[in-house]
């Protein structure tokens, strides 16, 4: 499969694997943004790939893992309702919230769907005009574009009866909140592809200045994310802080313009509570006052809703990068995919989720004899 | 198109037996009349054999045998026509596969069918004839068979149950707690095909593929399979949950490791293309026409060749070994040179496949 298969060739693996074992004179710590690209290392092994010195903490870019549990639970009581048909990316409906998951509103009779775009929830809405339809609007700059497009659209269509739950985070906040903080270890960041994809990268020159580190745009396989290090540790080496594109195939300097203008129109931007952070400021998105007929913690009132976490998950020290999932002494006992006490147990991009799935019988890489 | 039409017929032109009642009804299933209509009308002409014939309550079968498999498994995949095949011949060749796995050589099956009332007619009995079909080319006798209609509502078109006995001879012993360090793993062919065929037509998720269930009978294989090998450790059909599943269930009954590559895994480029997409990893998606074998080492490059010279084992390929190493776990090299666990499938990837 073409763009595919050359991103994940073991002989452009081992070329950039033997570019990074020769750049590194010293350790460094890499922080990958994306928990797509946490997945990527964990489910291929490209730590066993890279020379000990090298070693990678995994971000907070997993929307499901940092959606905060009051919202959880506000999705939880609008999709209880008789006369709301709730729609969600199918991650989230594993999620749990302070007593139960959005799943468990389904056996109980709610009308719960998991859909693949938020367009096929406004095209549910169109079908059926005496429900109420209900979006469930998670994600960072890379989601929120096809769900401005789905309030833009429902505006358009007249639709009276959709909405969407909103709970956007943005990248560069999360970022600055982790490099600002006092325990940060973090030397240089993967950015999140797909996110620059939409937004460009010329937001994260300044943070680069001002932190003095590098921030280099990698892709998704594994090929990429092992050139994205090896770009990453020579600015390290050679004493650099810049910000340098790896995903050329997908990501320009300016992003998609047209997407930043829909989102413009439909977000403004907010403060933002992190599942397991706390509020970082200016770091999410909110519906704007214009579109508030769309914006169903209004409509459905349950703003007050509130929710305290989980004192044994530790998923909060674990996004920020300051522990790995296997570290937690929860992980694999009491917290476990079937039976998960945070996010990133249960999310596709979560790293606890992925340490357990492809990782669990040793948490350091192991290397295993060629077949 | 609406879910109760027939896209994928398997293109029979034989006329519908019942014209009288497009639909399906209750009475169908209530014993009287309607019923022994159905039942001398459509099933006893298709499934012609001694046995279905008395009309007796059961089906009386001379076996000999050193020892018998018994089998059933239910059918509700939804939809019921699907690209590649239909509810019917999967409910058939599913139940055989299951009995070939144990190394036996499948000789009569039940047949339960509940229907939601209101079917049409039509699609019954292109679900019938399909299973004929089916069974006829599987070598297999439905001798027995039951059928209930429930209130409309209260089902989903058509459940199959299918119920099936195959007898094992002496020198075979399959067995998944069998399976010994240093013996080789083999997967008979393109992996990941009726899941992604599902998914394809499935209502809010429609796209354009040509992607085919693999969904067929495993026996004629198996059999050739034994006469190269007769010590066969195990075998498994990798159905729900895919060859993930199978090889871990494998580990875990056995106490061994298993160690596969990524490479050696035969998959189809477009499934490939729809798995990456939908994002699904195709070692959870499920097949049906499709087997693995773990046996000796020392047989393996041989039994290789004679799966390739079968049709349904084209595409065989040495996946991997049995270790020592970490007992109950699946552990694959990956294409770039890394390790993973290859883990159990937790919760449903896709629901209602077969």
């Amino acid at each position: 499969m073409r763009y595919v298969d050359e991103f994940r060739s073991r002989g452009a693996a081992r070329h950039y694997a033997a570019m990074i074992r020769q750049l590194t004179t010293r350790p460094w710590t890499i922080m990958e943004i994306c928990g797509g690209q946490t997945h990527t290392i964990v489910k291929t092994g490209i730590e066993e790939l890279l020379p000990r010195e090298i070693s990678l903490v995994h971000g907070p870019g997993c929307p499901v893992c940092v959606t905060p549990l009051e919202i959880i639970d506000k999705a939880i009581a609008i999709a209880s309702r008789d006369d709301v048909i709730f729609t969600s990316f199918g991650d989230m409906v594993r999620v749990p919230g302070s007593s139960k998951d959005l799943l468990s509103v389904k056996a109980s009779g709610g009308d719960l769907r998991i859909v693949y775009s938020p367009l096929d929830a406004v095209k549910i809405a169109q079908q059926n005009p005496s429900k109420r339809v209900v979006f469930f609007a998670v994600g960072f700059e890379t989601t929120a574009p096809a769900n401005a497009m789905a309030v833009y659209q429902a505006r358009k269509l007249g639709l009276q009866n959709f909405s969407i739950l909103c709970s956007h985070v943005l990248v560069p906040p999360a970022m600055e909140a982790l490099l600002s903080s006092e325990s940060n270890r973090v030397q240089a960041f993967l950015a999140a592809g797909h996110v620059c994809t939409v937004m460009g990268f010329e937001e994260y020159i300044p943070l680069a200045k001002k932190y003095r580190v590098p921030i280099v745009v990698t892709g998704f396989e594994p090929v990429d994310i092992l050139q994205g290090i090896a770009m990453a540790v020579k600015q390290l080496e050679e004493g650099r802080a810049e910000v340098e594109n790896e995903y050329t195939r997908s990501v320009r300097r300016e992003g998609n313009v047209p997407a930043q203008q829909l989102i413009r129109e439909i977000f403004e931007i907010t403060n933002r509570k992190w599942r397991g952070i706390g509020e970082i400021p200016v770091s999410g998105l909110g519906i704007r006052e214009e579109y508030a007929e769309f914006d169903a913690e209004k409509i459905f009132n349950v703003q007050n809703i509130s929710a305290d976490e989980s004192k044994v998950c530790i998923a909060g020290v674990i996004l920020r990068g300051l522990k790995k999932p296997h570290e937690c002494p929860a992980f694999g006992t009491d917290c476990s995919p079937e039976h998960p006490l945070g996010a990133p147990m249960v999310s596709s991009e979560g790293a606890c989720a992925a340490y357990y799935q492809y990782r669990r019988f040793s948490a350091e890489p192991k290397e295993v004899r060629e077949l | 198109m609406t879910k109760n039409e027939a896209p994928f017929s398997n293109g029979t032109t034989c006329p519908i037996p019942i014209s009288e009642y497009p639909h399906v009804l209750l009475a169908h299933g209530g014993g009287g009349r309607l019923s022994q209509h159905l039942i001398q009308k459509m099933f006893v002409p298709q499934f012609r054999n001694e046995s279905l014939e008395l009309l007796h309550d059961g089906a009386v079968l001379r076996i000999e045998a050193d020892r018998i498999a018994f089998t059933t498994d239910s059918y509700v995949i939804n939809p019921i026509f699907f690209p590649g095949g239909n509810i019917g011949e999967l409910a058939i060749n599913g139940t055989v596969n299951d009995l070939a796995m144990c190394g036996a050589i499948p000789r009569y099956l039940s047949v339960g069918f509940i229907i939601e009332e209101g079917f049409p007619m039509e699609n019954l009995w292109r679900v019938v004839h399909s299973m004929q079909e089916a069974a006829t080319s599987a070598g297999v006798v439905l001798v027995t068979g039951d059928t209930k209609v429930v209130d409309k509502g209260k089902g989903d078109q058509i459940f199959i149950n299918t119920s099936g006995i195959g007898v094992i001879e002496k020198s075979v012993n399959i067995d998944p707690r069998r399976a010994a360090a240093g013996d080789a793993i083999i997967l008979s062919g393109n992996i990941a095909q009726h899941g992604i065929a599902i998914m394809s037509v499935r209502e809010g998720l429609e796209f354009e593929t040509t992607i085919k269930s693999d969904t067929a009978a495993l026996n004629s294989l198996v059999h050739r399979m034994i006469a190269t090998c007769p010590d066969i450790h195990v075998l498994r059909d990798p159905t729900r949950g895919g060859v993930a599943s199978s090889l871990n269930e494998i580990a875990d009954s056995a106490h061994v490791g298993i160690r596969i590559s990524e490479e050696s895994i035969p998959i189809a480029e477009d499934v490939k293309g729809a798995c990456e997409i939908m994002g699904f990893d195709p070692l959870y998606v499920a097949n049906e026409g499709k087997l693995i074998a773990v046996l000796p080492a020392a047989k393996a490059e041989e039994m290789l060749s004679v799966m390739k010279s079968h049709p349904l084992g084209k595409e065989s390929q040495i996946i991997g070994e049995v270790v020592t190493d970490h007992p109950g776990l699946v552990v694959m090299k990956t294409k770039v040179g890394g390790t993973r666990v290859v883990d159990m499938m937790s919760g449903e990837q896709l629901p209602r496949i077969c």
